[in-house]
């Protein structure tokens, strides 16, 4: 179970049920620890992966969470990805909105896990099903910028 | 590189992984008597043999692999890390990365003696080929080691960086259950989320039910440290302590109003004695003058 | 491959009842059922005692995502319509922090650090008085 440093390493976790979701919850906090993320960017991180395994359960209809750490010079980082074969997100934008909502949360989901992390990108079209990544980087005071090598 | 020099290039780069393993033991033994090597393992001249002799085994590899002028070369790998500890050492005394270099570059000058020597009674071409794949080899060593130089002088940077922020960013006890945060300088997003987590942390600690953010030193406030302040506000909320800005100079106020920033959700004072004479009064506590000519006791 | 169970720390939750007051202890991984179960539990509880005081606390949760936010943000909203008070204690602060940016900053919701302090609040004010801040004095 030890992440290794190797990005060709990835860790493949189903999407299913509740308990997946916290088994989620659970692998990315063991990944991010092992990587040398402080508490609060662990925290970050975590809740980001929580939300968007839920939209990958609640609106892709169950799916699969991608866990990779990566390494760039001196810095380290963390990819999750989150893919879906669901319905697809027909408006991104909109989908990105605060309080936008199809799910009867608070829809805080997308729009508040970009805010948790480096980076969110979505891939998606309707019927098509959604991958979303999203990267984090372990911060150094001054954010190091990744692709700089 | 041209197609019909492949060849020759090919049997110089094996020719030179075979001079580098056959002189493996003297290229190590010269190396570490040099400044880079020398000064970095003081203690024993043994480790500093072997560090050397990695060092040669990498440049073997490489050889042997034909990607002589390739920095990313998988035999690099071993040794980068070693060269980075090295690089930084010598950084850390003051060294410059131009001085480094020039260090760097002695390492050729060793090898290429040792590589003459050898070949001093066959000056032929296949030497000659030889000796030109070692000095390229040895500016692509001279290359990683730069490479290492300047991504460790990055990371001593970024860390001095951390360290300047948390200096900065001091947590004062005023009162009991009265913590303070005197800010100075810009406020960015590194330094507000340093803020954020020292003055938490400071709230879990002292039990604290009041916490003052006094922005005196901050020269400008801008839509963004208003946002980063609403966020700090927010965040000591969560952990149930209240909390107040205080040291909003006029100039500042005016800033607020026109930039139309709504601080409406913060409690705001003009000053650090104005702020910690509220969380004062709304513990009870009452602070008064005593009457002209009472006695202490 | 690892099984996908048991992640630790997933019992049901506890509501302990002091006097007029509920105390319910997050701990752990909170699965989204297990909160949806507890949302119930705990208003049938208020409906059915003589509760006016429900205490949250949150020191044992090491994540607050918007789900579970939305959550405690109903339970409160439940407990009010029910003349209860609800006081939110012990949060961590990663997961302030994280709330905060996320977006989620639960207003109109008590907060105070600990449960003690909690306890101390509706001692203070007895019998579903509200939010009367008056005198602390400790």
């Amino acid at each position: 179970m030890t992440p290794a440093s190797d990005p060709a390493t990835a860790t493949s976790l189903p999407i299913g049920s509740d308990a997946d979701l916290a088994w989620v919850r659970h692998q990315v906090r063991q990944f991010a620890a092992e990587l040398g993320f402080g508490l609060v960017q662990q925290t970050k991180i975590v809740t980001a992966a929580s939300e968007l395994a839920r939209n990958t359960l609640v609106h892709g209809g169950g799916g699969q969470a991608r866990i990779t750490p990566l390494r760039n010079g001196p810095a380290s980082g963390l990819q999750l990805v989150f893919i879906d074969t669901g319905p697809g997100i027909r408006d991104v934008e909109l989908a990105m909105t605060d309080g936008y909502t199809t799910g009867g949360g608070l829809g805080l989901g997308l729009s508040g896990a970009r805010r948790l992390v480096d980076e969110l990108a979505i891939e998606t079209e309707p019927g098509q099903g959604t991958v979303v990544t999203l990267v984090a980087w372990v911060s150094r005071a001054s954010a190091v910028r990744p692709g700089s090598g | 590189m041209q197609v019909p020099e492949q060849a020759g290039a090919d049997s110089a780069a094996h020719g030179l992984a075979d001079f580098l393993e056959r002189r493996r033991e003297q290229l190590a033994q010269r190396w570490a008597d040099g400044p880079l090597f020398r000064t970095v393992f003081t203690v024993s001249r043994d480790e500093a043999v072997e560090a050397c002799k990695a060092v040669v085994d990498a440049l073997s590899e490489v050889a042997s692999t034909g990607r002589l002028e390739s920095v990313g070369a998988p035999g690099f790998g071993e040794v980068r890390e070693q060269l980075g500890r090295m690089a930084a050492s010598r950084a850390g005394r003051g060294f410059t990365p131009a001085q480094i270099a020039d260090e760097a570059a002695g390492l050729r000058t060793a090898a290429v003696e040792l590589l003459r020597d050898e070949t001093e009674d066959r000056p032929d071409d296949e030497a000659r080929d030889v000796l030109l794949a070692l000095t390229v080899l040895m500016g692509t060593l001279r290359l990683v080691i730069m490479e290492t130089t300047v991504s460790a002088g990055e990371e001593l940077i970024a860390r001095q960086q951390l360290q300047l922020l948390e200096v900065a960013t001091p947590v004062i006890s005023l009162w009991e259950g009265v913590i303070a945060v005197p800010l100075i300088g810009t406020l960015d997003s590194a330094r507000s989320q340093v803020v954020m987590e020292s003055l938490l942390q400071a709230i879990v600690e002292q039990r604290a039910r009041y916490a003052i953010l006094d922005i005196t030193g901050v020269p400008t406030v801008d839509s963004l440290v208003a946002q980063h302040l609403m966020k700090t506000v927010a965040a000591a909320r969560l952990m149930g302590a209240e909390c107040v800005v205080s040291g909003i100079r006029p100039a500042i106020a005016q800033t607020i109003v026109h930039l139309g920033i709504d601080l409406s959700s913060v409690l705001t004072r003009s000053s650090l004695a104005d702020a910690l004479a509220y969380a004062l009064s709304r513990q009870g506590i009452e602070v008064s003058q005593r009457a002209a000519g009472a006695n202490p006791r | 491959m690892t099984a996908p169970l048991p992640v630790p720390g997933t019992p049901a939750v506890p509501v302990l009842a002091l006097g007029n007051i509920l105390l319910v202890t997050l701990q752990g991984d909170l699965h989204d059922g297990m909160a949806e179960q507890l949302q119930q539990d705990i208003t049938e509880r208020i409906a059915h005692s003589a509760a006016d005081g429900l205490v949250i606390d949150v020191s044992g949760v090491d994540i607050v995502d918007s789900f579970l936010g939305r959550v405690i943000a109903e339970i409160a909203a439940s407990a009010r319509l029910m003349a209860a008070r609800t006081v939110l204690c012990g949060m961590r602060p990663a997961v302030a922090i994280t709330l905060v940016e996320l977006g989620l900053t639960l207003p109109g919701l008590e907060t105070v650090l600990d449960a003690a302090r909690a306890l101390e609040l509706f001692a203070q004010a007895p019998s579903g008085a509200g939010p009367d801040r008056s005198e602390g004095g400790t």
